[in-house]
């Protein structure tokens, strides 16, 4: 830390009493002295009062940030600044240029022009190095741990020196790093045994090591469940009441206003406006998001499926034969069952939800059905045919369009859009022994016209952004016209623009006759959708209730495997 | 002050050819005193290197004479890695082709050519399959790493061809480890009359423009492309992945085994034991540079059959020991690699307090296996897709750092068993340990494509 410590500018020429503290081992003494400093800054109004940059010196002040990749202008003269204390949320649609933007202040990428002020002083920041170096810290959505190694090694690792590595006095750093942000954290834990939260509390923990005091966290609660959601903001509130300035990036507009204090909205690469959070309503946010109100989307809504009243007409006579049909399926796990006798079938124009908290059998449900995994015992049946272990060859061919959780998995990053789009059918462009480029061509210029995809077809498909990933792989989906539909966490990490999209997509095919099968920890997701709710624990269904005026505390005691005792199940 | 590395956006068009010639003068002045010190003029040298065995008709015949064995094995190492397969067995299927063409050239001699050729050159292709089925039938049905199987398969096949030469198949009249000369009508015809550039020139060229168009045009090629690209994806997509290896490896082993076969009846017309000099080694190579297509397997064969003429003649003429011709064109390929891999950086100078590496992106898998360098190696270039440095590559290429596994096989076998997998896990570590004070949080993906 003495190099980062003299990489700083000056310090005579840093103002007294809103600039940086000189940089303080956490391992040694608990908090900074001079937290006293930070305090006053946010008390002479870093909070959701008044005009704050009037007073405190910001902890960063990015000037006229622009990058652009190809002929695509991802940042267009960005000015943003973080204030001491401040929790500054980030939001825009998905390609708006957020992440581009924390990467370049985090050094992963070279902006083409602009300037980064760090207290004041402008700095070039080329590498992370020089980002933690400057006291910045980042995590990312795919997090840079070494997934064998204890929770103290990570965190020595990111420190290592040449001497040799005193594992006493980094147990010590990591517990006075976790009693900042308030919780508990074995430092001898082995990371890939930890849970997707706590991994994410490691890396914190790993910023703090390095004494930063701005944090940048991009899309931290889109692998959360809620409550490590509650989890990690009473930690982001600790560590703004320390001073600490975040940087806050989610799509989630309730998420957005509890814990920030100011948020900017960033639309195709330009900074639209930055309000403090108090006055701004979620309907607000959203139009500045997208350039025009927005909507929910709902079962009920009538317009939704094209204007079309089939969305609840009823079946008048004879009730349908189920389109998807799971009986008694069984998958062994680690340890237990991972699936332990799932049944459940649904019928033409219906969505069945699936809620649970992650990590009780849903992904093993979805790779079973999606043909990924083979069931211990059981039978999957679509539209009739036995599609029980089948490969996926024979799933899609039975008519069954997939959507999984993992978007990445189900796309070749290095092909383009176009290659993306006719993977699963190819024998239908086929012209002799070769494939029909031009009939390939012409197939993705229509999906990509009809989802609104911001891609051209010969983009390498890992340069979209997660919303148009997702709207390819729908597009791809439902270009088949699937009489059954396994859908998994669709809008994960999309923009409320791309989630109404796909909602209305979904809903339009349950108008259109499909079965759909919708596995979603996004519990309103799930009531603005599904007919069905039915609840997952532990591998098995443990419940079942109509969506509509479904009873949210009830579902919650269910999901929490409840139902059981009490024979819920309906 | 401190140089630095940075990820250029753009590069001019320029800059490749240029490049080029910067890594023959770089290697041209690290062989200078060698080539001095052997007795001869570097400038000479190097004139007999590269320039004469191209201003010749007989000397361009010999380089295409010798670009036709590697440009079977590169053709077949590039259809294996194209699709995920690391098959560093070239060589023993070059061999197991190599016998399955003398086999019917001994027992029935006195086939007449339109029989006997096909007959040979079938009987090659399918020893090279059967070579590689075991290995193949491994790695789809047990999972079992290909790299290590077929590679210790290569010394098997040698020792299969020795004991041979040295049982059966011995020399009838010399008594030496050499079979008898094949039967007559197993003389390859000549491509070039006058020269001995036999017909083999026009089956690899064949292979190579149906390699292309079958993997750049057909619902086959892709498959196998999206199969070696990220094979996860390509089974959700419905594609059989074990099919896919199955018939990549095959295929592969196939083209090898055609490759000994050809040797055999258009060179040798006998069984040695020095049918293959590494060929199948070397054909791993020529792969990577090519960039695992056909047209880049074609430029790079036809480049080291220029070197390897051009060190024999220069051996004869300036008398310089043969080795420095092979020293000289694995400097040169390295030369060129590197060049390519750093054209992707711009170096920009500035004073630097810590004196580290500007920690530049890496791609997922960063294989780059190394001990932890010092600060300010280039350690970012390690871990760079050599596939999609060089010009030659298409707009989709598979193999990251193939060149390392390639050129190492055993020592990085364990990354090779996951060539879709990036390590994301590891990547920072290694950054982390090579350079104490620049640490790369993500693995990124960006500019490097
Ligand atoms: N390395 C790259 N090469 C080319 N284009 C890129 C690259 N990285 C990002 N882009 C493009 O830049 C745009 C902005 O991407 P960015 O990841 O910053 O968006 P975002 O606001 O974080 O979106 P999301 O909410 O989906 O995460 C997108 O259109 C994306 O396709
Ligand atoms: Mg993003």
């Amino acid at each position: 830390m003495n190099q980062s410590q003299s990489d700083r500018p000056g310090r005579g020429d840093m103002p007294a009493p809103g600039g940086l503290p000189p940089a303080s081992s956490v391992g040694s003494a608990g908090f900074p002295g001079s937290l006293i400093g930070y305090d006053a800054a946010r008390a002479s109004g870093a909070g959701r009062s008044g005009s704050p940059e009037a007073r405190a010196v910001p902890l960063v002040q990015l000037r006229g940030i622009r990058k652009s990749f190809g002929d695509l202008l991802v940042n267009d003269g960005v000015d943003l600044t973080l204030l001491p204390g401040e929790v500054h949320a980030l939001l825009g649609e998905n390609g708006a240029g957020k992440t581009t933007l924390m990467r370049i202040l985090y050094g992963l990428t070279r902006p083409d022009g602009g300037v980064i002020e760090i207290a004041g002083a402008a700095r070039t920041i080329a590498s992370p190095g020089d980002a933690i170096g400057a006291g910045i810290g980042m995590v990312t959505q795919h997090f840079s741990l070494v997934g064998r190694m204890t929770v103290t090694d990570n965190l020595l690792l990111s420190r290592a020196g040449a001497g040799r590595l005193d594992r006493r006095a980094g147990r010590r750093m990591v517990a006075a790093a976790a009693e900042r942000i308030g919780v508990h954290v074995d430092p001898d834990a082995v990371v890939e045994k930890l849970s997707v939260g706590e991994q994410q509390r490691v890396e914190i923990l790993k910023a703090l090591s390095r004494d930063c005091r701005v944090l940048i966290l991009d899309e931290p609660t889109a692998v959360l469940v809620p409550q490590d959601v509650a989890a990690l903001f009473a930690s982001i509130r600790l560590l703004t009441a320390q001073g600490i300035g975040v940087l806050f990036i989610s799509h989630k507009l309730g998420e957005v206003s509890e814990i920030s204090d100011r948020v900017s909205v960033l639309r195709r690469g330009r900074i639209i406006d930055t309000v403090p959070t108090a006055g701004a309503t979620p309907a607000r946010l959203a139009e500045m998001m997208v350039g025009r109100p927005t909507v929910g989307v709902r079962r009920d809504d009538r317009d939704a499926a094209g204007g079309t009243e089939l969305a609840d007409a009823a079946p008048p006579s004879a009730p349908p034969k189920d389109v998807l049909s799971v009986r008694g399926l069984r998958l062994a796990g680690r340890g237990k069952e991972a699936l332990a006798g799932v049944t459940l079938s649904v019928a033409p124009g219906e969505i069945v939800g699936v809620a649970g908290v992650s990590g009780n059998g849903q992904t093993e449900l979805v790779q079973v059905l999606c043909g990924l995994a083979k069931p211990t015992a059981g039978t999957v049946t679509v539209n009739g045919i036995d599609v029980t272990g089948a490969d996926p060859e024979k799933v899609i061919a039975a008519g069954l369009g997939r959507i999984t959780e993992d978007r990445h998995a189900c796309v070749v990053g290095k092909l383009t859009v176009a290659q993306n789009l006719v993977m699963e059918d190819l024998p239908r462009f086929r012209r002799g022994p070769f494939l029909d480029r031009t009939a390939i061509r012409a197939h993705a210029e229509r999906l990509i016209e009809e989802f609104s995809i911001k891609a051209k077809p010969d983009d390498p498909i890992s340069t979209l952004s997660g919303g148009n990933m997702q709207k390819v792989l729908l597009a791809r989906t439902l270009a088949r016209d699937p009489v059954a539909l396994v859908v998994s966490q669709p809008t994960r990490g999309l923009d409320i623009g791309a989630t109404e999209f796909v909602h209305r997509q979904l809903l339009a095919r349950r108008a259109a006759g499909a079965a759909v099968l919708l596995v979603s920890e996004d519990l309103e997701e799930l009531l603005a959708l599904a007919d069905r709710i039915v609840v997952i624990y532990e591998g098995a269904l443990v419940g079942e209730l109509p969506a509509a005026g479904a009873d949210i505390e009830r579902l919650g005691l269910m999901m929490a495997g409840q139902s059981a005792q009490s024979g819920a199940a309906a | 002050m401190s140089m630095r590395l940075v990820l250029r956006g753009r590069e001019p068009r320029w800059l490749a050819p240029v490049l080029v010639l910067v890594a023959v003068v770089i290697v041209y002045l690290l062989t200078a005193g060698p080539i001095r010190g052997a007795g001869a003029n570097p400038q000479a040298a190097y004139q007999r290197y590269i320039v004469t065995p191209l201003t010749q008709t007989t000397s361009l015949t010999e380089v295409v004479l010798a670009a036709i064995p590697i440009l079977f094995t590169g053709l077949a190492v590039a259809v294996a890695f194209r699709s995920g397969y690391w098959n560093i067995g070239a060589e023993g299927q070059f061999l197991a082709g190599a016998i399955g063409a003398t086999a019917p050239g001994l027992y029935l001699p006195n086939l007449p050519g339109p029989l006997a050729i096909p007959l040979a050159l079938v009987a090659g292709a399918l020893a090279g399959v059967l070579w590689s089925l075991v290995p193949a039938l491994l790695r789809t049905r047990y999972r079992i790493d290909e790299v290590v199987t077929t590679l210790l398969l290569n010394p098997v096949a040698l020792l299969l061809v020795q004991g041979l030469l040295n049982g059966p198949w011995r020399n009838s009249t010399s008594g030496f480890p050499v079979s008898n000369n094949l039967g007559a009508g197993y003389r390859m015809p000549l491509a070039i009359p006058g020269s001995r550039v036999h017909l083999g020139v026009v089956i690899a060229a064949v292979l190579a423009i149906a390699i292309w168009l079958v993997m750049s045009r057909t619902a086959t090629g892709l498959r196998a492309r999206a199969v070696g690209l990220s094979p996860d994806a390509a089974r959700f997509s419905g594609i059989s992945v074990r099919k896919t290896l199955l018939r990549s490896a095959l295929i592969s082993g196939a083209i090898a085994g055609l490759g000994g076969a050809d040797q055999v009846l258009g060179v040798g017309h006998k069984l040695s034991q020095e049918v293959s000099s590494s060929y199948g080694y070397t054909g791993i190579v020529v792969a990577t540079l090519g960039a695992l297509t056909a047209g880049g397997v074609v430029l790079v064969a036809l480049l080291l059959g220029d070197i390897t003429v051009g060190a024999q003649n220069a051996s004869l003429v300036l008398q310089l020991p043969p080795q420095m011709g092979e020293i000289v064109s694995s400097l040169l390929m390295l030369a060129v690699i590197s060049m390519l891999v750093l054209r992707r950086y711009k170096v920009s100078w500035r004073r630097d307090r810590s004196g580290a590496l500007a920690a530049a992106d890496a791609p997922g898998g960063g294989g780059a296996a190394g001990p932890p360098g010092p600060p300010g190696s280039v350690s970012a270039a390690q871990s760079h897709d050599p596939a999609s440095a060089l010009p030659s590559m298409t707009a989709s290429t598979a193999a990251p750092d193939s060149v390392s596994r390639a050129v190492s096989p055993p020592a990085s076998a364990a990354d090779i068993a996951s060539p879709g997998a990036p390590s994301s896990s590891k990547t920072p570590l290694e950054q982390q340990l090579s350079t104490p004070d620049a640490t790369v949080g993500t693995p990124g993906e960006e500019e490097t494509v």
